[in-house]
């Protein structure tokens, strides 16, 4: 529970989170009324990374904009990707091969290992612990690899294309995947015993920033933040898409709704994904990545189409208004950091700063994608 | 009562059970990779900037100055221009210019090149200290790597 | 051959202990970031000389260099006082640590109580430097330094009375002199006295830590989820001198742990004692302080405070009364 305040004083201060973090969030500012070590209000000021993409969906051809979907959370650029390639091929009633779409399982599952493996690495240095970071980066830089020999990019992945991907996989690849994936479960147990068990990090995340499901009903918040209050929600079961329906993977949430619940439901996830990559890599079967009747320009229908994926950090979607160019009319883009940020100020309440920052980390931000 | 002795006694055991897993860590050898001692090899879908491709009947450009990766690129980061000579079916091209400061290596332009004009190049080491130095004339370095 | 005379056998070594504790103060940074390299599997410094052993000498040139930058409106006198006072104590409570059975600079019978009384400057250093930094979160880091100094000051002193109680004397050589004849004989094997001598040795080792504001208890320097602590407003050699101290408390520190728990300079096997065994026991010391601090999160102040007076206090006040108890009881049984 959040601890209150024992006296209501009238001697507040403001202290501003700057900008500029030492922590890996991004540029968030938080006005922070605080009385001695307790916060009264926090209050999140956004914006310093507008880099106005929704404005340069409008200008681009839907062809065009696929970089910048790789520029918006770039931890797990291919979700991204997925959203927004799923969002025009409902548009435009594209059908994508089957290899392609088992590709495309298997590089989006990839890319949230390493999104959560950055997490855990970018929370556990905000909490002082210096050493997991360069254990996590050090199983990421294996999958970086994996991903770069695929799709030739590290980070902003553009690999997606209307109808597929854009080139295929080689053998090794699957091979490379496997072997990773021996190698991380032989390796989370250590991760367990370093970090999870430890007694210091125990008294820092039980019991600390204390996130009910209704109040993420009230925000909207997605993803491990309302699966880490108990409620078993993911897009790859509320609403299907792609080959998820033929694969087997349980949904880890955990009840108690503290900083603790939130880490072990990513460290769930994990697990998860990784079963979801074996299972897709013996599935996968031979054939085109590329529809043939893919159009080389994409023109939807007048209309508007939603398509929501489930991105590292909760549900991410895409809304496109099309009035039948050969530019979108209005592209929305709805990302769940913003929706998880916005509970920040409710339950930060009546907490002590270091405190509120575990929560801020657990709620793993990416700033740029909030912006936008 | 107990929970406090309890506590105390598991809180104790797991950081000797951290210490001990940094320890092992610490003697086991390093995983980085010395640069610029010892570089990697990049692999061969990796997305330097783009190049144009020799033709190696003629051992021009295979350009035929359509304009397509011109159009395809969403920061329009691609002017090219060529004319065409008389007697020769195809335009020769006369300038190729990238302008790798706005350039996003989104791919639009290799995917939409007909004739296999452009590929990726496995350029990484690019620092300099003038923004000139990135604007690239391809079509100079083409001819500087023959 | 005429041995020399005593206030130049003291000057020699008062030079010596200050080359010693600068040597230190500049080497176990180099320490402390090879072990961190290594921890990390990377390697630590490595250009700036062999194994990059010039490092530390090459950023002490930087530290002189850099411009100090003293703000506006800070207190002339304390800013300026408070990163000696972190550095002097520890200099000069190496007067008094035995290195080997001749090698101390002073063999004083209150040896023990001096050192610990100039641990308690410590707080001042940086309980001032905070407050000289006209700074509203560098007086804030700078309280928190003070209570937890407080906080972690009474364990370690009921630890050290216990071990009084058995040693009988204040005198460190005469402390270290108990210990000889092999590893059963140190005073934390000693379970005749306490049979719960490791937990007092922990106590021990976990508050000298506390009190050199050492990870995970760093929350007045590394407080960087915030801002900087009590140190932000100093640049340059200010900085350096502060960082100087940090590393010469905790040999300090160290060096007590060995001296009262380990034996000092004795060996275990009982055959050559000498310094090369104090050192040994130092450095290996040192180098757990260092593998801790690259291994735990950072603990906050309520936890730091809780173990401190939750579970510290009540232990090393049990441990006190029990050895009471078995020094008059053991004697009775085993005569």
């Amino acid at each position: 529970m959040s601890v209150l305040a024992q006296c209501d004083s009238k001697e507040t201060f403001v202290l501003n989170l700057g900008p500029q973090h030492p922590a890996t969030h991004g540029v968030l500012r938080v006005k922070l009324t605080m009385d001695g070590e307790y916060i009264r209000q926090a209050e999140p000021v956004l914006g310093y990374i507008h880099r106005m993409h929704e404005k340069m969906g409008e200008n681009r051809t839907w062809a065009q904009f696929m970089p910048n979907t790789g520029r918006l959370d770039y931890l797990s650029a291919l979700s991204y990707n997925h959203g927004y390639v799923l969002a025009v091929e409902r548009s435009a009633a594209i059908e994508v091969p089957e290899r392609a779409e088992y590709i495309r399982v298997i590089t989006v599952e990839l890319n949230r290992i390493s999104s959560h493996l950055v997490w855990f690495g970018a929370f556990i240095l905000d909490l002082g612990g210096f050493t997991p970071l360069l254990y996590a980066f050090d199983d990421r830089e294996i999958i970086l690899d994996l991903l770069q020999a695929v799709t030739g990019s590290r980070l902003t992945y553009c690999y997606f294309r209307f109808g597929g991907v854009y080139n295929d996989i080689e053998p090794d690849f699957i091979t490379g995947t496997l072997a990773f994936i021996k190698r991380l479960r032989a390796r989370m147990p250590m991760y367990h015993n370093l970090v999870t068990k430890n007694i210091i990090l125990v008294k820092r995340l039980k019991d600390i920033g204390f996130v009910p499901a209704e109040m993420c009903r009230k925000y909207g918040a997605t993803g491990p933040v309302l699966r880490g209050a108990g409620v078993a929600y993911d897009v790859r079961r509320a609403e299907p898409y792609s080959v998820y329906p033929e694969l087997d993977f349980d949904i880890p949430t955990h009840p108690e709704g503290d900083s603790m619940a939130r880490y072990l439901v990513r460290m769930d996830e994990i697990e998860q994904s990784m079963r979801i990559i074996e299972q897709a890599c013996t599935k996968l079967p031979n054939g085109p990545v590329m529809a043939e009747k893919a159009p080389k320009i994409i023109k939807p229908a007048k209309g508007d189409y939603y398509a929501a994926v489930e991105a590292a950090r909760g549900s991410f979607g895409v809304r496109l208004v099309s009035d039948g160019t050969n530019t979108p009319y209005r592209l929305k883009l709805r990302s769940p950091s913003y929706s998880n940020l916005s509970l920040f100020g409710e339950a930060s309440r009546g907490m002590l700063l270091p405190d509120a920052l575990a929560l801020m980390g657990s709620l793993d931000l990416v700033i740029p994608e909030i912006d936008r | 009562m107990s929970g406090y002795f309890a506590e105390i006694f598991s809180g104790t055991k797991s950081l000797a059970i951290g210490m001990g897993i940094t320890f092992k860590y610490m003697l086991k050898p390093v995983v980085t990779v010395q640069y610029p001692y010892e570089t990697l090899k990049m692999p061969e879908r990796y997305r330097g900037h783009i190049e144009l491709v020799k033709d190696p009947e003629t051992g021009e450009a295979k350009c035929i100055v359509c304009g397509m990766c011109q159009r395809a690129c969403p920061s329009g980061c691609i002017t090219v221009a060529g004319d065409k000579r008389e007697g020769e079916k195809k335009k020769v091209l006369g300038k190729y210019v990238l302008n790798f400061t706005t350039c996003s290596l989104c791919g639009s332009c290799v995917e939409s090149c007909k004739s296999g004009a452009i590929k990726f190049s496995k350029e990484y080491n690019l620092a300099s200290t003038r923004k000139e130095d990135y604007i690239l004339d391809l079509l100079q370095r083409l001819k500087e790597q023959r | 051959m005429n041995p020399p005379s005593e206030p130049i056998r003291l000057l020699a070594f008062l030079i010596g202990l200050i080359i010693f504790a600068a040597l230190n103060a500049a080497y176990l940074v180099w320490l402390e970031r090879k072990v961190a390299g290594h921890v990390q599997r990377r390697i630590g410094p490595k250009e700036v000389g062999p194994f990059g052993l010039l490092q530390p000498l090459v950023d002490g040139i930087k530290l002189m260099t850099k411009q100090i930058l003293v703000p506006d409106h800070i207190d002339p006198i304390l800013f300026r006082i408070a990163p000696p006072l972190l550095l002097i104590p520890a200099v000069m409570s190496f007067v008094t640590i035995p290195f080997s059975e001749t090698l101390v600079a002073r063999d004083i019978n209150l040896g023990l109580l001096m050192i610990f009384a100039f641990a308690s400057i410590n707080v001042l250093g940086i309980l001032l430097g905070g407050w000289g930094s006209n700074n509203k979160y560098a007086v804030i880091a700078a309280a928190r330094g003070v209570s937890q100094n407080v906080a972690y000051e009474i364990p370690m002193l009921i630890t050290v009375i216990t071990m009084v109680m058995i040693t009988h004397t204040l005198n460190l050589n005469e402390i270290v002199r108990q210990q000889a004849g092999g590893i059963f004989n140190w005073y934390i094997f000693r379970w005749s006295a306490n049979p719960l001598m490791l937990v007092s040795f922990l106590i021990f080792f976990t508050c000298s830590m506390a009190e050199t504001n050492r990870a995970p208890f760093d929350l007045g320097e590394a407080e960087s989820e915030l801002v900087a602590g009590y140190h932000t407003e100093y640049s340059g050699m200010g900085f350096g001198l502060f960082f100087m101290g940090e590393y010469a408390n905790i040999v300090i520190g160290c060096s007590l742990a060995t001296l009262l728990f380990l034996g000092g300079w004795q060996c275990p096997f009982g055959l050559w004692p000498g310094v090369h065994w104090f050192l040994i026991k130092l450095y290996l010391l040192i180098f757990t302080v260092i593998l801790i601090r690259w291994t735990f999160p950072r603990t906050t102040i309520y936890g730091l405070l809780n173990l401190s007076w939750k579970i510290l206090i009540p232990f090393a006040l049990f441990n006190l009364i029990l050895t009471g108890a078995m020094l008059k009881i053991w004697p009775l049984i085993f005569p």
